[in-house]
């Protein structure tokens, strides 16, 4: 993981009913969608197209996994959870692309860098209830979430390979030779 | 602010459609998705609430936001809620602005927002720098900071804002930090919920002119001692503040401002009387 | 088409008195240093001469002591309405003659008038002589031991005899002011009762050795109701009159007594007021209360008001209404906090930065504060801007005896979003310019105001086309309003007009009455409505006559901006005079002769 976030897993001791995690499990879908429809925002704002298709591209599929959630816990009661009550043992969800990570000038391979991140703190954190949950019925979910969020990491690993070799100049392309504005 | 039960809100439902135009990578993002976080767990339906704000890039906040908003002039926030809350004290009124906006430009505002003691909640987005007019040094800017203005800094005194609202009479002392919006969330629905002025102070980092900043997230820890409702506690535990401690710090129980008689109106022929010979 | 003008300047003590009448109004200083109670003998003065009837009214002038200074009580009764003071003194009467000197300036005598005082005896601390710059006019100087007479009664007080000799004056007899001491002095007990009246006999016994006494005839029939009450009081029951429920404001003279009589009153009505830490916050405060849907306004002078106006061209921008009541003070700066000037006038009409039109009223008299203010009220109300009421010290802090002032029903209204709506637009380009306004709670309604130039839908916009949109709307909903009659007051005719605004009216009308006495009648036009001018409807008003413009500045701040606007369009004059002194009746009526002569 090369998230310096610390260890996603101290938490996850607070979640005990299969419930719980997937009121959980649907949260982080929905957070990551919104973040990403955010950044996908905020690079339009700013003019980098590019990224913003990419991000909005992402927010399509963590909605889509919404979706399929919603659809496999049809029929079960699921707890109101307030923001700050979710056992995320960090300081958002883990499938939230950190708002201050982000530059507007920022390109393909730092975007899916963030996103690889993202998915790799979302399978750490499923796996980590893999290894703590005593309930059988609990651990066969977080497996499966686990499993899921592992192709997530292949995949986006898979777009990454395709990219054009990493020439480091990544950093002076994204300098920006105007000056900053001053609008009010 | 009462609880509501119902109807179910989202987050999403206290958001405008407005797109922010701040940088991206900017703190203020993380701020707005606590503010609506927090709405949306209280359940307060947007219309019963009002999002007051100065100048600034953190000032932008209200009409991103599906809420009633005032985006008024520089430093005169928390007067101008101050209005609001008395005249329609139904409302939900939170004031959001800058460290320059809050504690400089309305600086003696804030003073006389914390002894006032109104109900409502001032959230100050600290970024230790002028934002929008192109990275000067604020009032909690470190002395050292190099900028164009204060070239090889300034040299002052840092302003510390949980000493002074502490020192004057705010009813509710708080820090957050942004890159933890549901803690931020849950300390700012706590600091709505607390009767009379609560100021939080969100630490939210200025990616632009303050890059540095980035390292706020590895500082930033849970405060090491329990909130207190005795100012003494809460002025030695500010006195061994690193800058860093998150979390609650003061919750006093003062009265709050209520100018209200209460009493039935008088027709206004009872204040012409007086006027008679 | 050329236009002349003359610059004139006048001397106060030097401008003839045209046709004055002494003889139905009669003008009284009461002086006293060190707590003589000199104002208090000049307030009831006052309310005994409304007791038997008359009119009157009294301004004040003071020392820079907080408590314990010199203060003059200036007292004008007339057997009808007054609204300026006389020309001249007919009698001054000196509780002491000590550090009365600084009261020279404002003092006009002559040789009909009476210098009545204590000069004390001799080796005395407390004894001092007419001063010379009094004695200087000619008057006939009386001694009169107010010392003396207070202490031959047990617990006299020297005010008291003052009271009795003024009351001996004008006629007030003996029982008219028992009447009085019960009511004004009954809680003291009746110790102080019976002290109050013994020293009026006394002052009453020594008026009637006076050589000249200028009696006021009692009215032959009993008159109306009347009200005692300064402009000050008279602006806050306008504003509550016309709505106003919230009020914040700084204290600073001499618009406090505004406030003063706001907060229990607002209190009383349900409303609130709030004591603001400066007036940034105060002006801010109100748009908040506004924004909320509250009627609201703010007090002040001009130190204040020029800390207000970035915010008023918020309010200007945001369409929040709101009213500011300036009650002006000499200025610059700090000025002459004590003193009225007509100078705020620039600030109150072009202070705001960018284009930020709004209404400027201006009262006429003390009494039409009342209707000044509740009309400012409902024109930001229904205009959804910002109204500036300009009173004065001169209005604000003068007592007067006055019919009742009628309030109107105009009606007041703000035009606000009644109900759920979707698609709101809050600033919609309506036919009226005047778009509905949502209140917090009204669901759909959210929007935020702002500062900063926006479209329709109320964001934020640098576009042209929505900064000139805007602009426009907000020019366009104040031409489009109606003004009605009360844009100025018009009255009488004759070759020459003076015009002026505020509170030199009552001076202007009874220069113009004097006029027309003497066969030599002018017109009279006193603007209420500043701004926006009604430029057509005054250079109608005007006709074809010259005009003299009369004002209390240095600057000529009034004669300049009605240059401006090209309301201007034949011969002119400017009289005009900074604070403190005030321009009298006869000064603008010599003026007028003056002109026609020449
Ligand atoms: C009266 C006035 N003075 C100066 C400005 C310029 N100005 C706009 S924002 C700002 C500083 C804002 O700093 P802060 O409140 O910290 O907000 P940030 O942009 O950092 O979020 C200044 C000085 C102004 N708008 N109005
Ligand atoms: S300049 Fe700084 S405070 Fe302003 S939007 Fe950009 S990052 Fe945020």
């Amino acid at each position: 993981m090369t998230d310096d976030r610390k260890d996603a897993a101290a938490l996850a001791a607070g979640i005990e009913t299969v419930p719980e995690l997937l009121a959980h499990a649907l949260r982080i879908e929905e957070d990551a969608e919104e973040r990403y429809l955010a950044l996908a925002d905020q690079m339009e704002t700013h003019h980098n197209a590019a990224i913003a298709r990419l991000f909005r591209w992402f927010a399509g599929h963590e909605a889509e996994h919404a979706r399929e959630i919603r659809e496999r816990m049809a029929g079960m009661a699921l707890p109101e959870i307030k923001p700050w009550d979710f056992h995320w043992g960090d300081a958002e969800s883990p499938e939230s692309v950190d708002f201050t990570a982000v530059r507007y000038t920022m390109d393909t391979r730092a975007a899916l860098g963030l996103a690889l991140e993202a998915e790799a703190r979302a399978l750490a954190f499923f796996q980590r209830i893999v290894e703590v949950a005593r309930d059988p019925e609990m651990r066969r979910w977080a497996e499966e979430f686990a499993a899921e969020e592992a192709e997530h990491v292949r995949l986006v690993r898979a777009e990454i390979a395709k990219l054009p070799p990493d020439d480091g100049q990544a950093v002076e392309r994204a300098e920006d030779p105007d000056p900053p504005n001053e609008p009010l | 602010m009462n609880e509501h039960p119902a109807p179910k809100r989202k987050a999403s439902d206290y958001k405008s459609e407005v797109k922010p135009v701040w940088c991206p990578g900017c703190g203020d993002y993380h701020v707005l998705l606590s503010l609506t976080r927090m709405l949306a767990a209280s359940g307060t339906p947007p219309e019963q609430v009002a999002v007051i704000s100065g100048i600034g890039c953190s000032s932008r906040i209200p009409a991103y936001t599906n809420c009633y908003g005032f985006h008024g002039v520089h430093g005169r926030s928390l007067a101008l809620a101050a209005g609001l809350k008395v005249a329609r004290p139904d409302l939900t009124v939170l004031v959001m602005s800058g460290d320059g906006d809050g504690f400089s430009i309305g600086g003696n505002h804030f003073l006389h927002a914390c002894r006032r003691n109104i109900d409502i909640t001032y959230v100050v987005m600290d970024n230790q720098v002028y934002g929008m007019t192109k990275g000067q040094p604020s009032p909690t800017t470190d002395p050292e900071w190099d900028s164009a203005l204060a070239p090889g800094g300034t040299g002052i005194r840092p302003f510390q804002p949980l000493v002074i609202a502490l020192a004057s009479g705010a009813n509710f002392v708080a820090r957050a930090f942004s890159g933890q919006p549901n803690e931020t969330a849950r300390i700012i629905h706590e600091a709505v919920m607390h009767p009379g002025f609560s100021f939080v102070q969100v630490m939210s980092p200025c990616v632009t002119f303050r890059p540095e900043q980035a390292a706020w997230k590895d500082a930033v820890h849970p405060a090491p001692v329990e909130a207190t409702d005795d100012p003494a506690r809460a002025a030695r535990r500010i006195m061994t503040d690193d800058g860093f401690n998150i979390g609650v710090l003061y919750r006093g129980d003062r009265p709050v401002f209520d100018p209200h008689s209460g009493a039935e109106p008088v027709p206004l022929s009872a204040l012409e009387r007086s006027f008679a010979l | 088409m050329g236009r002349h003008e003359e610059k004139a300047s006048f001397d106060a003590a030097g401008a003839a008195a045209v046709g004055e009448r002494p003889r139905d109004s009669v003008c009284i200083a009461i002086l006293g240093s060190g707590g003589a109670g000199a104002l208090t003998t000049g307030g009831l003065l006052l309310e005994a001469a409304a007791r038997r009837g008359l009119y009157g009214m009294m301004t004040r002038s003071v020392g820079p002591q907080i408590r314990g200074g010199e203060a003059a009580a200036f007292v004008r009764l007339a057997t009808r309405p007054v609204a300026c003071m006389a020309d001249r003194f007919d009698a001054v009467i000196a509780i002491d003659w000590r550090r009365a000197d600084r009261f020279a300036d404002e003092l006009a005598l002559d040789a009909e008038s009476l210098l009545i005082g204590d000069p004390g005896k001799p080796g005395d601390a407390a004894a001092a002589p007419v001063p010379e710059s009094l004695a200087r006019s000619g008057a006939r100087v009386v001694d009169i031991a107010f010392a003396d007479l207070a202490a031959a009664v047990p617990g006299g007080r020297e005010n008291m005899v003052a009271l009795g000799l003024a009351a001996g004056l004008v006629g007030i007899a003996a029982e008219e002011l028992d009447g009085l001491i019960a009511k004004r002095l009954g809680a003291k007990g009746t110790a102080a009762v019976e002290a109050s009246r013994a020293g009026c006999a006394q002052g009453l016994a020594a008026a009637a050795v006076l050589p000249v006494r200028f009696p006021l005839p009692r009215p032959e029939a009993e008159p109306g109701p009347r009200w005692r009450i300064t402009g000050n009081q008279a602006a806050g029951l306008g504003a509550v009159q016309g709505g106003v429920r919230f009020a914040a404001a700084y204290p600073i003279t001499p618009a406090t007594e505004v406030l003063e009589w706001l907060a229990p009153a607002l209190r009383r009505l349900g409303g609130t007021l709030v004591q603001a830490e400066d007036e940034l916050a105060s002006i801010n405060m109100i748009i908040g209360a506004s924004f909320g849907g509250v009627p609201a306004l703010t007090a002040t002078s001009g130190p204040g008001l020029a800390l207000m106006v970035e915010s008023l061209g918020l309010a200007v921008a945001s369409e929040v209404p709101i009213v500011v009541v300036d009650v002006m003070r000499g200025g610059p700066s700090t000025g002459i906090p004590t003193k009225s000037e007509q100078s705020d006038l620039n600030i109150a009409v072009m202070g705001c930065h960018g284009d930020a039109p709004h209404v400027v009223v201006a009262p006429l008299s003390v009494g039409d504060c009342r209707l000044t203010t509740q009309w400012a009220v409902h024109l930001a109300e229904t205009l959804q801007t910002v109204a500036v009421v300009l009173s004065d010290q001169f209005l604000g802090q003068s007592q007067a005896v006055i019919a009742p002032p009628e309030p109107e029903d105009f009606g007041t209204r703000r035009k606000v979003l009644p109900r759920t709506v979707e698609g709101y637009r809050r600033y919609e380009l309506v036919g009226d310019s005047i778009s509905p306004m949502a209140l917090p709670g009204i669901t759909g309604g959210q929007y935020t105001a702002d500062g900063l130039t926006h479209g329709e839908n109320a964001l934020p916009s640098s576009r042209a086309s929505d900064h000139r949109a805007q602009l426009d709307k907000r020019a366009a909903k104040l031409v489009q309003a109606d003004y009605g009659a009360h844009w100025a007051e018009i009255e009488g005719e004759g070759d020459i007009a003076i015009l002026c605004w505020g509170s030199l009216a009552g001076a202007a009308r009874e220069a113009a009455e004097r006029l027309a006495e003497a066969g030599a009648p002018v017109r009279l036009v006193a603007l209420r409505l500043l701004a926006p001018l009604r430029t057509e409807a005054l250079v109608e008003a005007l006709g074809h006559r010259r005009v003299l413009v009369v004002e209390q500045s240095h600057s000529g701040q009034f004669l300049n901006y009605l240059r401006g606007s090209g309301a201007l369009t034949g011969e002119t004059r400017s009289l005009r005079r900074p604070g403190p002194l005030p321009i009298r009746p006869g000064e603008i009526a010599a003026a007028v002769q003056e002109w026609r002569r020449s």
